[in-house]
C-alpha cells in the first residue's frame, strides 16, 4: 500500500536539472556505482597479483579465480538490476529457503573432517550457509523496516528468533566461524534499525556471563584448541600452532617495505600454511610489507566508505538496513580474517574477501555489492539535493 | 489507533540509522587502527626478530662428514674401507600408518626387533619435521627390489645411500684395526661441544683398535654447508658451502699375510701373537685369539650376536696382545742370564750344581726345578739352553730384587709399551715398594727366588714379552713399538724408548749364543723346530703355570681341567746373525711351550723370512675359526 503512494510520488516529481541527470543516467541506466566498481576491480586485480605469487606463479589457479570473478561480476550485474521493493516482498521465501537447504545439510550433506558444509547436487557442491549469508540481512531488514524503528520489543525478540534458527543450523554443521558471521549480519540490521543502548549493553553483558558455559558445552575439542593456541602457540609449534606462529613470521619478516614480490621464503618453501586462501594476507605482507598491508586496508577503507555513503543516501530504512549491514559484515569479514592471521584472533577459517581464492564466498560478496549498486542507483526521491 | 501506531515517521527513522552508520564508521577505524598496530608491531617493532626466524625456518645449517681415512697394510692391502651400504629409513610425516607401514616392510625386509625399538628410540629422541629415521641398515639388492616395486604403497619409505666402514678381513684385525661402532649415550654426554657438533647425525666413531687411537686423525675436518630448505626439509638449493678434509689414510708396518699366517699357525687355540720388527720397533703382526667379526659392530650390533661374545669362555672380545698379563715364565731366563753377567753377580764360567731343587739356608721350603733329576753341573748357557730353573732361583736370590727390578725395567717390564693402541696394560713387574704398598707387607726373600723364574707376582704382556726379546736381540735398544709406519704417506719417525750403554757385547753374545743353542743344540729344549731349517734362530720356550680360574665354577669338569693347563710360551728372533724380527707367543692352557708355542714361532720366521706364508686359499679367511654367534 505505502510503497504503491510512494511510486505515484515519485512520478510526479519534477526533473530539476536535465544536466545533472544527463550525467547520471548512463550508471544509472546500468545500475552500477562506478566508485564502487572502481575500488571492487582494483582491489580484485592486486588480489591476483598476491594470488599468483602465493600460488607459486601458478596461472591455472589465477585463471580460475579470474573465472570465478567473472561470474561473480556478472552475478553482480545481474543483481544490481533487481528492485529492492521485490527484493523485500522476497525475503521471506529466501529465509525459508535458506533454512530449509541447512537443514537438509544436516541430514543429506557432504564434508570432511567431521564436518557436514556441502550439498552436492548434480556434481554442482555449494554450502547453504553462503546463501544464509545474504538471506539473514535481507529477511531482518525486511521484517524490521515492515515496523516502526526503532524496533519495539516484541519485533527484536522475534528478530533474535530468526537470526537463532540458521546459527544454531550452521553451529551443527558444525561452523563456529560462519555461524557467527551470519548471525552478525543478522544484529548488525537490529543495531542500524536503532535497537535500544540499553539492550544493546545488556546483550553484551550477557555475552561476556555466557563464556566460561560457552566454553565448557558449546565449543568443540578442535575450536577450544584454536582459541587456546591462539594465546600460547609456541604450546604446540609443531601441531597447532604451527599456523600462527608461520604467519607471525611470514609477517614479521617482510618488514617496512618486504621482501619483494614473488620473494617471499615462508610462502614459496611451504612453511606458510593455506597461503593462497585463509592466510594470504600473510604473503602480502612478508612481499610487500607493512605499506603494503596499509594500502590495502584502506582499499578495504574506501570500499567500506562508499557502501556506508551508499547506505546513508538509501531511499528507505529497509535499503539502508540492507546496505549498511551488507557493507559491515564485509568488513567484519575483513577483520577477522586480518586479525586472524596476524595472531590477534583465533584461526576460525575466514577467507580474506575478494583476494583469498574461493568459489562461493566470492560469489555471495559480489552478490551483496549487487545489492549496494541496486541500493545506489534507484531511482530516488530527491534526485538533485 | 492501530494504523496510527504503525505510522512510519521516515525521516526519524533516517536519522536513527544515518547514527548508528555513524557509530559504526568510527567503529570501522577504530577496528582498523587495531589491525595496523599489530601488523605494525609485528612488521616493524619485531621486525627483526622475526626476519632471523624466517631464515632459521630455511636456512639449514648441514654438517658434511668427511670420509674416513683408510688403513692399509705394509704392502697397501686395505684393512679398513668405506663401501656405500643402503639405509631403509622412514618420514613419520609422510606415513599414514606407522606400525602398519612397518609391518608391510617387515615381509620384504628382515627387520629385527632391535631394529624397530631403535627406530622408535631414535624417533623420540628429538629431530626436524621431515627428517628420515632410519630403520634397517645394510639392504641386500634384493630387499631394494622388493621396497622399489612396492613403492606405490609406502609412502614416506626411502632408502638412501650412506658410506659405511667395513674391513675386508674382519676376524684377522678384529683387535688391531678395532671397528667404529654407533656412538651411545654415554659416549654423547662426554663430548664437548665441539666434540658434539663434529659427530652430530654421524652414527659412529672408533670404538676399539687403531679406529679408537687414531680417531681425530681417521675422522679428517668436518665440512659445512648452509642450505636452503622448504617446510618438509627438501633441500632446495646451497647457500654456502666450505667442503670436509678426509681423514688421514694410515699405512701400517703390519703384513696381511703373517697376519693371516699366526692365525692359522693357531690353528684354533686361543693365545696371542706379536711379531715385531727389531730395527723400527713396527708391529708386523699382533693377534689374539679366539676373535670375532668386527664388522658385526659397525650398523650396530644385535643384542644376540654380542651377548653370545660377552658371555663366551672364551672371551674373544678381550685383546690378548696388550690386555692380556701372564707369568713370563721361563722367557724371562735370557733377561737375567744378562742381568747376572752385567751385575757381575755370574761369570760366563759360574755354575753351580742342580738337584732338582732349590733351598734356602734356615728355610726347609724347598724351591723345585720343572726336572725332578736336576740338570746337574749347570752355567748360564746351560741353564738357559735346558732352562734350569735352580740356576736361576740361585741367581736372583744373590742378584737380589731391587737390581732385578731395575735392569726389567730397562726391558720395558711393568710400564706400558705406548704402542698406538688405546687400553694398554702395564702388566706387573714387582719391587719392595710395590709390595709394600699394594700389600702392605716386606718383600721376603722367597718371592725374590719365584721371580727368578718369572712366576709369583711377575706378570707381562704378550706385547711386552715381544718388546723384552726386541731389545735383547738388539743388544739394549728399546724401540717403541708402533703399528703406523706412515699417514698420507708421511713416514712416522721410529722412537728408540732406552738403550743400555755399558752392557759388555760379551755378555750379549753369551745370552744370544745361550738363545741360540735353545734351538739349535741337541739338548734345547726347541730343538724341535730346527728341522729343515735354512736360516738361525734364536729362542727361549717358557711354561706359565695356570693358578686358578677366574668363572672356574660354571663350567664342567672337563673344561675345567683343560684350562688347568700351563700356558705355553715362547719368545725368539731370526735371523740370528743379524736379527730382523723378533717374536712372542702364547697358547693358553698350550701345555709347553717347546711343543705348541715354539712351532708357532717357526711358522711365523718362515713366513717373514722365506715367503712361506700360511693362507687360506679360499679367500674367506677366517670366518671358519673365529667365535661364530
Amino acid at each position: 500500500m505505502s510503497s504503491v503512494r510512494q511510486q505515484d510520488f515519485l512520478r510526479r516529481m519534477p526533473e530539476a536539472s536535465n544536466d545533472l541527470r544527463q550525467r547520471r543516467s548512463f550508471w544509472h541506466a546500468i545500475h552500477i556505482d562506478p566508485w564502487l566498481l572502481l575500488l571492487l576491480i582494483i582491489l580484485t586485480v592486486s588480489g591476483m597479483w598476491v594470488l599468483y605469487s602465493a600460488s607459486e606463479g601458478s596461472l591455472r589457479m589465477v585463471q580460475r579465480q579470474a573465472t570465478f570473478f567473472g561470474l561473480a561480476y556478472i552475478a553482480m550485474f545481474a543483481v544490481a538490476q533487481v528492485r529492492l521493493s521485490l527484493v523485500a516482498r522476497w525475503a521471506p521465501v529466501f529465509y525459508i529457503g535458506g533454512v530449509c537447504l541447512l537443514i537438509a545439510v544436516l541430514f543429506f550433506g557432504v564434508g570432511a573432517k567431521g564436518a557436514q558444509r556441502w550439498l552436492s547436487l548434480g556434481g554442482f557442491r555449494f554450502q547453504p550457509s553462503e546463501i544464509m549469508k545474504l538471506a539473514m540481512p535481507i529477511a531482518i531488514a525486511a521484517y524490521l523496516a515492515s515496523k516502526t524503528l526503532p524496533p519495539k520489543f516484541k519485533h527484536v525478540f522475534w528478530s533474535l528468533v530468526l537470526i537463532a534458527i540458521p546459527t544454531v543450523l550452521i553451529i551443527r554443521q558444525p561452523d563456529l566461524g560462519t555461524s557467527i558471521l551470519v548471525a552478525a549480519s543478522g544484529i548488525i540490521v537490529l543495531f542500524y534499525s536503532g535497537l535500544s543502548w540499553r539492550y544493546i549493553v545488556t546483550a553484551f553483558t550477557l555475552l561476556g556471563a555466557s563464556i566460561w558455559p560457552m566454553w565448557e558445552y558449546v565449543l568443540r575439542d578442535y575450536q577450544r584448541q584454536r582459541v587456546l593456541t591462539l594465546f600460547n602457540p609456541e604450546s604446540d609449534p609443531q601441531g597447532a600452532g604451527w599456523n600462527i606462529i608461520q604467519s607471525k613470521t611470514a609477517i614479521g619478516s617482510g618488514g617496512m617495505s618486504g621482501k619483494g614480490w614473488l620473494e617471499g621464503t615462508q610462502s614459496h618453501l611451504n612453511f606458510l600454511p593455506e597461503s593462497h586462501t585463509d592466510f594470504i594476507i600473510a604473503v602480502l605482507a612478508e612481499e610487500l610489507g607493512f605499506i603494503g598491508v596499509l594500502l590495502l586496508l584502506a582499499l578495504y577503507l574506501l570500499i567500506v566508505a562508499r557502501g556506508f555513503i551508499i547506505a546513508a543516501n538509501a531511499q528507505d530504512s529497509f535499503r539502508r538496513l540492507l546496505a549498511g549491514s551488507i557493507t559491515l559484515t564485509f568488513f567484519i569479514y575483513v577483520f577477522v580474517n586480518v586479525g586472524m592471521v596476524g595472531g590477534l584472533l583465533p584461526v576460525v577459517g575466514v577467507p580474506l574477501p575478494l583476494v583469498s581464492l574461493g568459489g562461493t564466498s566470492l560469489v555471495t560478496l559480489m552478490l551483496g555489492f549487487g545489492l549496494l549498486m541496486a541500493i545506489s542507483t534507484e531511482q530516488r526521491l530527491v534526485v538533485n539535493k | 489507533m492501530h494504523e496510527l501506531e504503525n505510522f512510519k515517521d521516515h525521516h526519524r527513522e533516517a536519522t536513527t540509522i544515518k547514527g548508528r552508520l555513524l557509530v559504526t564508521m568510527l567503529l570501522v577505524l577504530v577496528m582498523l587502527g587495531i589491525l595496523l598496530s599489530r601488523y605494525y608491531n609485528l612488521q616493524v617493532v619485531n621486525h627483526e626478530n622475526y626476519a632471523t626466524q624466517s631464515d632459521n625456518n630455511r636456512i639449514l645449517v648441514q654438517t658434511i662428514h668427511p670420509k674416513r681415512g683408510l688403513i692399509f697394510d705394509t704392502n697397501g692391502e686395505l684393512l679398513a674401507d668405506n663401501r656405500p651400504s643402503y639405509v631403509l629409513s622412514l618420514t613419520p610425516e609422510n606415513i599414514p600408518d606407522l606400525s602398519q607401514t612397518i609391518n608391510i616392510l617387515k615381509n620384504f625386509v628382515d627387520i629385527s626387533e632391535d631394529d624397530v625399538s631403535r627406530f622408535y628410540k631414535t624417533l623420540k629422541s628429538g629431530r626436524r619435521p621431515y627428517q628420515s629415521v632410519p630403520l634397517h641398515h645394510r639392504l641386500t639388492e634384493t630387499e631394494i627390489a622388493r621396497i622399489a616395486v612396492n613403492e606405490y604403497r609406502l609412502p614416506g619409505v626411502d632408502v638412501e645411500a650412506q658410506l659405511v666402514r667395513s674391513y675386508p678381513f674382519p676376524f684377522l684385525f678384529a683387535h688391531t684395526v678395532g671397528y667404529v661402532g654407533k656412538i651411545n649415550d654415554k659416549e654423547w654426554n662426554r663430548f664437548n661441544e665441539e666434540e658434539q657438533a663434529r659427530y652430530k647425525g654421524l652414527p659412529t666413531i672408533g670404538k676399539i683398535g687403531l679406529e679408537k687411537f687414531y680417531e681425530d686423525q681417521l675422522f679428517g675436518t668436518t665440512g659445512f654447508q648452509h642450505v636452503e630448505i622448504n617446510a618438509r626439509m627438501r633441500v632446495l638449493r646451497t647457500l654456502e658451502r666450505q667442503p670436509p678434509i678426509p681423514g688421514t689414510d694410515l699405512h701400517l708396518h703390519v703384513d696381511k699375510r703373517l697376519q693371516e699366517t699366526a692365525f692359522q699357525a693357531m690353528e684354533g687355540r686361543r693365545g696371542a701373537i706379536v711379531a715385531i720388527d727389531i730395527k723400527t720397533g713396527g708391529i708386523l703382526a699382533m693377534l689374539s685369539t679366539p676373535t670375532y667379526d668386527s664388522n658385526l659392530f659397525v650398523t650396530g650390533i644385535s643384542h644376540k650376536n654380542y651377548n653370545a661374545l660377552t658371555e663366551s669362555v672364551d672371551i674373544p672380545l678381550f685383546d690378548r696382545v696388550i690386555q692380556g698379563t701372564y707369568p713370563p715364565a721361563s722367557t724371562i731366563k735370557p733377561v737375567f742370564g744378562l742381568v747376572g753377567l752385567d751385575s757381575r753377580t755370574i761369570t760366563t764360567s759360574h755354575r753351580i750344581f742342580d738337584p732338582g731343587y732349590y733351598k734356602l739356608e734356615n728355610d726347609d721350603r724347598l724351591y723345585r726345578d720343572w726336572k725332578r733329576t736336576g740338570h746337574g753341573w749347570v752355567n748360564v748357557h746351560k741353564a738357559i739352553v735346558q732352562s734350569s730353573d735352580t740356576f736361576f732361583y740361585d741367581m736372583a736370590f744373590r742378584t737380589g730384587i731391587d737390581t732385578l727390578h731395575r735392569y726389567g725395567t730397562m726391558f720395558g717390564l711393568g710400564s706400558r709399551t705406548d704402542i698406538d693402541l688405546p687400553n694398554e696394560r702395564r702388566g706387573l713387574w714387582p719391587s719392595r715398594e710395590w709390595k709394600k704398598q699394594t700389600k702392605g707387607i716386606p718383600w721376603f726373600p722367597g718371592d725374590t727366588i719365584n721371580v727368578g723364574i718369572g712366576q709369583g707376582d711377575a706378570a707381562a704382556t704378550p706385547l711386552q714379552m715381544a718388546v723384552m726379546t726386541s731389545t735383547l736381540a738388539n743388544r739394549g735398544v728399546r724401540m717403541k713399538p708402533r703399528l703406523v709406519k706412515a699417514m698420507n704417506n708421511v713416514a712416522i719417525a721410529q722412537e728408540v724408548v732406552s738403550t743400555m750403554e755399558g752392557v759388555s757385547d760379551q755378555h750379549w753374545d753369551a745370552i744370544h749364543e745361550a738363545m741360540y743353542d735353545v734351538v739349535h743344540a741337541s739338548n734345547g729344549t726347541a730343538r724341535r723346530i730346527s728341522r729343515n731349517l735354512s736360516y738361525k734362530i734364536a729362542g727361549k720356550t717358557g711354561t706359565a703355570q695356570v693358578v686358578g680360574i677366574k668363572q672356574g665354577e660354571e663350567y664342567d669338569a672337563e673344561a675345567l681341567k683343560e684350562r688347568h693347563r700351563d700356558h705355553a710360551l715362547f719368545v725368539g728372533f731370526a735371523p740370528y746373525e743379524n736379527p730382523e724380527i723378533a717374536v712372542a707367543i702364547i697358547v693358553e692352557n698350550g701345555g709347553s711351550g717347546s711343543s705348541a708355542a715354539a712351532p708357532v714361532a717357526r711358522k711365523l720366521f718362515d713366513a717373514h723370512l722365506l715367503g712361506e706364508y700360511l693362507l687360506d686359499e679360499e679367500e674367506r679367511v677366517t670366518a671358519t675359526n673365529g667365535v661364530q654367534p
